[in-house]
């Protein structure tokens, strides 16, 4: 097996049962994993609610660590639909054109900085720094606010030891409290001031609310992001033709990121909470038990994709679910597929190869399933492309 | 070559030509509103869906497979919808209609 594998633990059960088991905290979730099904699933949000308590519909659950409710993530049509009309303009914003090109600065000046090392660890030193200062972009605040999250360590809400760490999540909701107080207090043109000036059928959005928000904001576009940019990292070191690819024929790099996002679904699951008796896939569920989407199950059904285990960087046709689907699809989505786009294209310019040393992989445990989705650690160098 | 026509929700109606690539190519680089095109055409998001005049389906043909199953799960999808990442520019398809859907 190549190093930047990413192998589907799932493919026995969705050809064979269709749903996968996992115990987490007593609240046991019935994972989904057919393409269809899970398409499906996602768009019935009647029968299968998002706006349930805070933090149920994350697997593993957050419940016992967090009561802020993750807007619009955690509320249901038609509701859900006012608030994301108000933070959806924001976040597109990436497809700005001095954004995308700050954005290039700040990448070029991180491969720059690698080049020159000897030796990277790549969640650390570079996944993590690139998330974190091209985060400064989306929240349209200082860059050198990065510092401070890069200063967190790779996990807002987890640890090394455990799944769950409530005293980091706390870091992470007093920051979010003390930069709401300053934007209260010096409104400017950031994203905490937008979301305060902004009303909901006429009313103004709590305090409550906005750090809702803002939460998601944080928690949704770490790991994930880090995941994404690592495994592009690893699958390029085995894949040197890849870059030379890019190089010849850059169109091709949107689809290319549509692919890893399909190939490494940072995401492996959301859940939502069920809110009458049903069935699932011929699977009977209960009122008020939980079903997950299981995107990394979904985006391996070859009963979708060709090949579903080769990334195919030209991929014409890729009804991938990396980004969630239907009306909850990622909120992040503009902003990441530029970073991988921006990220692709600049290691294709300035780099030639890149060599693995030593690594460790990041195995999620789903009880019936082990999936790898990514790496603890990875040390590598980084190789300059010379004409 | 193919002239387009577009219809937004606003009831704007904006006309375009174009000689190669996908419609929704054509629709972003002329930021025809409601178009988006997030996923850049691999069919993944459906953020292109357009109501095709039903006398201009015989030009596009009808939704593929893969169309049709993204489609049976927007609610303001009908016959006539197709997601314009998967309508090719040809001279064949000139002097279409599209609507844009909501």
């Amino acid at each position: 097996m190549q190093k930047s594998e990413l192998p589907d633990p799932f493919e026995k059960a969705r050809l064979e049962k269709g749903i996968g088991e996992m115990k987490d905290q007593n609240d046991p979730v019935k994972m989904i994993l057919r393409h269809k099904d899970v398409r499906k699933t996602a768009h019935n949000y009647k029968t299968f609610q998002s706006g349930a308590i805070p933090g149920r519909i994350v697997v593993p659950s957050e419940v016992n660590i967090r009561k802020t409710r993750q807007i619009p993530f955690e509320l249901d049509p038609p509701i859900h639909g006012l608030y994301r009309a108000i933070v959806e303009p924001w976040f597109k914003r990436p497809l700005q054109v001095d954004y995308t090109e700050k954005l290039t600065d700040q990448i070029s000046e991180l491969v720059e900085e690698t080049l020159k090392k000897d030796k990277v660890e790549v969640i650390g030193e570079f996944a993590l720094v690139l998330q974190s200062r091209a985060l400064t972009l989306l929240l349209n605040i200082p860059y050198e606010e990065a510092e401070t999250w890069i200063s967190w360590g790779t996990h807002v809400f987890r640890s090394e030891d455990t799944a769950l760490d409530a005293d980091k999540a706390n870091i992470l909701y007093d920051y979010i409290d003390k930069e709401i107080d300053k934007a209260i207090e010096n409104p400017g043109a950031d994203l905490y001031s937008m979301l305060l000036a902004s009303e909901v059928e006429g009313k103004k959005l709590t305090r409550e609310e906005v750090k809702g928000v803002m939460v998601l904001t944080f928690a949704g576009g770490r790991d994930t992001i880090i995941n994404a940019v690592t495994n592009a990292i690893a699958y390029l070191s085995e894949h040197q033709e890849s870059l030379e690819r890019f190089r010849k024929e850059p169109e091709i790099i949107g689809k290319a990121v549509e692919e890893m996002i399909r190939y490494f679904s940072p995401l492996t699951q959301m859940g939502r909470v069920v809110t009458e008796d049903t069935h699932v896939c011929e699977h009977a569920v209960k009122a008020d038990t939980r079903v997950s989407l299981c995107w990394a199950s979904a985006n391996r059904d070859d009963a979708v994709f060709e090949n579903p285990n080769e990334i195919v960087l030209d991929r014409k046709i890729n009804p991938h679910v990396g980004f969630g689907f239907s009306h909850h699809n990622c909120l992040g989505a503009t902003h990441a597929r530029q970073i991988m786009k921006v990220l692709l294209q600049t290691l294709a310019d300035k780099i030639k190869s890149i060599e693995v040393f030593d690594y460790k992989e990041n195995i999620e445990d789903l009880d019936e399933f082990k999936r790898k989705v990514g790496y603890d650690y990875i040390n590598v160098k980084f190789n300059r492309l010379t004409n | 070559m193919a002239k387009i026509t577009f219809i937004t929700s606003d009831d704007e109606t904006i006309v375009v030509e174009g000689t190669s690539g996908s419609v929704m190519e054509l629709a972003v680089e002329h930021n025809v509103k409601g178009i988006d095109g997030d996923c850049g055409g691999v069919c993944s998001c459906a953020t292109c869906h357009v109501h095709v005049k039903p006398e201009d389906m015989t030009k596009t043909g009808p939704a593929s497979e893969i169309e049709t199953d993204m489609l049976e799960l927007d609610d303001n999808a009908d016959e006539y919808s197709r997601l314009c990442c998967q309508i090719e520019i040809s001279d064949a398809i000139d002097g279409v209609e599209l609507t844009v859907a909501k």
